[in-house]
C-alpha cells in the first residue's frame, strides 16, 4: 500500500511530471474561471494535444488531472468577483463570495476560498488513498431508489435557504424544476416543452442557463447606472487572508469536506449536488445571526470544500471500478483508453506507476494550486477596479464566446439572453437565483432517478422505501424540516412560560 | 482552446471571415463537426479522423473539430442543410445513431437522404452484459428466462426508449418472440452510470458496447453473454461469442462515420474521398482506430451511401413494428 503510493510520488516528482502538473494547475485555474469552459471542455481540447506530444500515459494523466482539480479552484474567481458562477461547482460560491467582494473582501475571500478548496481536496485525495475499494462498494450499492431519496433530502435541505422570503425561494426552485423537464423525456423518448425546436430536445443547457440567469442578468442591473460615473465595482482593502479568519471556519470546512467527499464518490451526483448540500448544511449548523447570504465566511468556505472534495471523490468510481464518477472522470477515462490502459478492478496492481503517479499528482497539483491561488488573489481582486464602462462589455464577452464556442450555434445565444431577461426581471422582483439553479440541477435528477425506480419496479411505489440506506434517507430529509419547526417552537413555548 | 477559436466568433460577426471561406473548391480549411458536447463519442469519431490525418499529412493543414451539441444530432445536420449546404471543408460525424434517429423521424422534416453520405471507417459493437454471479451462463440461459417471464429481469443501458441502446434491448426481446414494449428498461445518463447500477445490482443485464467494458473484462466482476458483432472479435474479446452464433439473429454494429452537405460538389466529396480511402489503408489509423476501443469498418462512398439509406430503411420498420412510430 504504501510502496504504491512512494513509487507513485517517484513518478511524480520528476521534473518532467512535476512541470506538467504545475501547467495543468495554472490552465485549471484560468479555464475554471472563464464562464462556459468547465473542467470538461478544458481536458476534451488539451486531450489530443497530450497525445501529440508524446507523452507517457502517468504524465498525461498528471496533466489532465491537474486540470480538472484546477478548474475547481477557479470557478470560485468569477463567482466571488462578478457574481458568475464559473463551473457547476461554484453556484452555492456566489451567495457569500459575492457580498463579501462588495464588502470590500474580495482579496480575503479569493484567500479563504483557496484554503478552503486546499483543505476540502486534501482531505478527499487522503480518503481516495486509504479507503478507495471501500468506497466504491459502497457506491454501487447507491441506486436509482437511492438517488431519489438522496435528491428529496437535498430538497429538503433547501428549506434552510427559505429565510425572509419563503415562498419566492419557493418559487424559484419550482422555476428551476419546470426548466428542467424540457426536452426529451429519458422514461419514453417523447419531446417535452420542446416547441419543436431540436434546439431543446437535449433540454436546456446548464452552462447557458447559468451564464444568462448570473451574467447575463448582472449586466442588465449594472447597465441601469450610468457607467460613465463612479469607478470600479467595490474598493481592494486588504489582499491576504487571515489566519483567525480561516480558524473561524474551520468547522464548516472539516464538515463540508466530508459531505463534498462522499457525494463526489457517488457516480451518479457531482460538484454542484456537493456544492448545495455542504451549505445548506452549514447554514443550517452555524447561522445563528442570520449572516448567510449577506457575506459570511463560513458560507463561502463550505461549498468551496466541498465542490473540491466532490472532484476528487468521482476519482474513486473510476480509478477502483472503472466507472466515470462526473462528466469529467468519464473523459480521463477515455484519456487512458488512447494509452491502452484499461482502468478498472486492476488498475492499481496492473499500472502502478499509472494509479500511484496520478494520486501522488494529486497531492502535488493540490500544494501548487494553493500556492498559485494565494498570490494571485490580490491580482484578481483587481478586477473589481475596473471601471464599469470597461467591466460591462468586457463580461458581456466572456459571456458570448463562452456560450458559442460550445455550441457553435446562435439558437444557444438567442436562449442565453432570454433567460438573462427572465433572471434581470426576477432579480428585480427580489427573487434569488440560487434556488432556480438548484431546482434545475437537483429536479432532473430526481425526476430521472424516481422514473429509472418505477421502470425498474414496474411502477410499484414501495421500490423506493426497500433499502435500509433509502428508508435513512428519507428519514434524514423529514428530519431537516420538521426538527428545526420542533426545536422553535419548543424555544417559543418556553419563552412565553 | 486555440486563439483562433476564440476569435472566430467575433470575427464572423463583423463580417471579416466567412464568406471567403464558403466558396472554395478544394480542401483548405478542413473542419470536423462533432454534433456533440466535447468528450462523447462523435467527438472521438472527429478526433480520430483529426489526428491521423495530421499523422500521416493526407491533408496539409490540421482538422479543426467544433462541437454542435443539441438535438441528438438535429441541430448539427439543419445547420448543415440550411447554411453550409455546399461547404467542401466540412465533414460531420455520424454513427447508427444519427441513422436511427433520423429513421424514427427525430430530424424533423429531414429523413437522411439530403445529405451526402461520405464513409464509415470504425465500428463499435453491442454486448449484453451480466454480473458474474447471474444465474445465467449463457445467451440462452438468458433468453429461456425472459421468455419464462418477460417483466421479471430489468434491462438497463445509456439511452432513452427509442435509442440505440434500448433497440439492443429491444431486439433480443424481439429475438426471444417477447414484446419490446413489455421490456422493463431503465435508461441511465450513459455506459458508467449503467454499468454502476449493474454491479450494485439494481438492474440484471446492461446491453453496453464492447468498448466501455473492455476495462472490466479482467475485473472478473462482469459476464459477457454474447456480443452483437457479426463474428467473434480478436484480443480481449476473442472468448465472448456472439448472439449469432447462440443461435439468436441479433447484430448492433455503432459504426462511425462522417457525412457532408447536400450541394457539396463532386470534386469536393471525391476529394474527401480519396484522403479517407488512403487514410484506412494506414499503420497510424488502424493504430488509432484500436486504441481508441473500435474495430474495422470500413464502407466509403456509393457503397456507404447505399449502406445507410438501406438500415435508415430497415430501422424504420423496426420502429414501426416496435410501436415508436406509426
Amino acid at each position: 500500500m504504501w510502496d504504491f503510493l512512494l513509487q507513485g510520488f517517484e513518478v511524480a516528482l520528476t521534473p518532467l511530471n512535476l512541470g506538467l502538473a504545475f501547467i495543468g494547475a495554472l490552465l485549471g485555474t484560468l479555464f475554471g474561471a472563464l464562464p462556459g469552459i468547465g473542467p470538461i471542455n478544458g481536458i476534451a481540447i488539451l486531450m489530443p494535444l497530450a497525445y501529440t506530444l508524446g507523452l507517457p500515459a502517468e504524465s498525461a494523466l498528471i496533466l489532465l488531472a491537474g486540470i480538472y482539480t484546477g478548474a475547481e479552484y477557479g470557478g470560485r474567481i468569477s463567482s466571488i468577483l462578478l457574481n458568475v458562477p464559473g463551473d457547476a461547482g461554484a453556484v452555492m460560491t456566489t451567495l457569500d463570495g459575492h457580498p463579501l467582494a462588495k464588502k470590500g473582501l474580495a482579496g480575503p475571500a479569493l484567500g479563504l476560498s483557496a484554503v478552503s478548496s486546499f483543505i476540502g481536496a486534501t482531505i478527499a485525495i487522503v480518503g481516495l488513498t486509504l479507503f478507495a475499494p471501500l468506497l466504491a462498494a459502497f457506491a454501487v450499492n447507491f441506486g436509482p431508489a437511492e438517488y431519489f431519496a438522496l435528491m428529496v433530502f437535498a430538497f429538503s435541505s433547501l428549506s434552510v435557504m427559505m429565510g425572509k422570503d419563503p415562498i419566492k425561494t419557493l418559487i424559484g426552485a419550482v422555476l428551476g424544476v419546470m426548466l428542467a423537464t424540457v426536452g426529451v423525456d429519458s422514461g419514453t423518448g417523447v419531446m417535452r416543452f420542446t416547441g419543436g425546436m431540436p434546439e431543446l430536445y437535449d433540454g436546456i443547457d446548464f452552462v447557458v442557463l447559468v451564464i444568462g440567469m448570473f451574467a447575463i442578468s448582472e449586466i442588465l442591473l449594472m447597465l441601469e447606472h450610468d457607467l460613465t460615473k463612479g469607478g470600479g465595482m467595490a474598493p481592494v482593502g486588504r489582499v491576504m487572508v487571515s489566519m483567525k479568519e480561516v480558524m473561524f471556519c474551520k468547522g464548516a470546512i472539516l464538515r463540508s469536506s466530508l459531505i463534498g467527499f462522499v457525494i463526489g464518490v457517488l457516480p451518479g451526483t457531482g460538484a454542484s449536488v456537493a456544492g448545495a448540500v455542504s451549505y445548506t448544511t452549514e447554514k443550517r449548523i452555524s447561522d445563528r445571526e442570520g449572516t448567510f447570504g449577506h457575506g459570511d465566511m463560513r458560507g463561502l468556505a463550505a461549498p468551496e470544500a466541498a465542490n473540491n472534495a466532490s472532484a476528487a471523490g468521482s476519482f474513486v468510481p473510476m480509478l477502483t471500478l472503472g466507472i466515470p464518477g462526473s462528466g469529467t472522470t468519464a473523459i480521463l477515462l477515455g484519456a487512458l483508453m488512447l494509452y491502452n490502459i484499461t482502468p478498472g478492478p486492476m488498475l492499481f496492481t496492473e499500472q502502478p506507476r499509472v494509479a500511484g503517479g496520478l494520486i501522488a499528482s494529486l497531492y502535488i497539483g493540490n500544494v501548487m494550486l494553493l500556492l498559485l491561488n494565494l498570490p494571485l488573489a490580490g491580482l484578481f481582486a483587481r478586477v473589481l477596479t475596473v471601471p464599469r464602462w470597461a467591466l460591462v462589455p468586457g463580461i458581456a464577452l466572456l459571456a458570448f464566446v463562452g456560450v458559442y464556442q460550445l455550441h457553435s450555434d446562435l439558437m444557444a445565444i438567442f436562449l442565453m439572453l432570454a433567460i438573462g431577461v427572465l433572471g434581470y426581471v426576477l432579480r428585480k422582483f427580489g427573487f434569488s437565483l440560487a434556488p432556480i439553479v438548484l431546482g434545475f440541477v437537483l429536479g432532473e435528477l430526481m425526476e430521472e432517478n424516481l422514473r429509472r425506480a418505477l421502470a425498474m419496479s414496474g411502477g410499484d411505489v414501495a421500490v423506493l422505501f426497500q433499502s435500509t440506506l433509502a428508508i435513512g434517507l428519507w428519514c434524514a430529509a423529514v428530519a431537516v424540516v420538521v426538527v428545526p419547526l420542533v426545536v422553535s417552537g419548543w424555544k417559543r413555548r418556553r419563552a412565553s412560560a | 482552446m486555440t486563439l483562433r477559436r476564440l476569435l472566430t466568433p467575433a470575427l464572423l460577426s463583423f463580417g471579416l471571415l466567412g464568406s471567403a471561406q464558403l466558396h472554395a473548391a478544394t480542401i483548405d480549411k478542413p473542419e470536423c463537426l462533432a454534433p456533440a458536447k466535447p468528450g462523447g463519442g462523435y467527438d472521438l469519431t472527429c478526433r480520430l479522423a483529426a489526428t491521423t490525418l495530421q499523422q500521416t499529412g493526407l491533408l496539409d493543414k490540421a482538422m479543426m473539430v467544433n462541437y454542435m451539441p443539441g438535438g441528438i444530432g438535429a441541430v448539427a445536420y439543419n445547420h448543415v442543410m440550411g447554411v453550409r449546404d455546399d461547404d467542401p471543408n466540412l465533414i460531420v460525424a455520424a454513427s447508427t445513431g444519427a441513422a436511427l434517429n433520423l429513421a424514427e423521424g427525430k430530424f424533423g422534416k429531414y429523413d437522411g437522404s439530403e445529405v451526402r453520405w461520405l464513409g464509415a471507417v470504425a465500428t463499435d459493437y453491442g454486448a449484453v452484459v451480466v454480473r458474474d454471479d447471474a444465474p445465467w451462463q449463457t445467451l440462452d440461459d438468458l433468453m429461456k428466462a425472459l421468455k419464462k417471464d418477460p417483466q421479471g429481469i430489468v434491462f438497463g443501458a445509456g439511452g432513452t426508449v427509442g435509442s440505440q441502446d434500448w433497440m439492443k434491448a429491444a431486439l433480443i426481446a424481439q429475438a426471444d418472440e417477447v414484446d419490446p414494449r413489455k421490456l422493463r428498461y431503465v435508461s441511465f445518463e450513459g455506459g458508467g452510470e449503467s454499468l454502476a447500477a449493474l454491479l450494485g445490482n439494481h438492474i440484471q443485464v446492461f446491453t453496453g458496447d464492447l468498448s466501455e467494458i473492455e476495462s472490466q473484462l479482467e475485473g472478473g466482476k462482469i459476464r459477457v453473454l454474447a456480443a452483437l458483432s457479426d463474428q467473434r472479435q480478436e484480443g480481449a474479446f476473442a472468448d465472448i461469442p456472439t448472439a449469432k452464433e447462440q443461435g439468436y439473429d441479433v447484430e448492433w454494429p455503432i459504426w462511425r462515420g462522417y457525412y457532408m452537405g447536400e450541394n457539396v460538389s463532386d470534386g469536393a466529396y471525391q476529394a474527401w474521398l480519396d484522403v479517407f480511402t488512403k487514410l484506412v489503408d494506414t499503420e497510424e489509423f488502424k493504430q488509432a482506430r484500436h486504441a481508441r476501443g473500435l474495430f474495422p469498418f470500413t464502407k466509403l462512398g456509393t457503397e456507404f451511401e447505399q449502406y445507410v439509406q438501406e438500415r435508415i430503411a430497415h430501422f424504420k420498420s423496426l420502429s414501426q413494428e416496435m410501436g415508436l412510430i406509426k
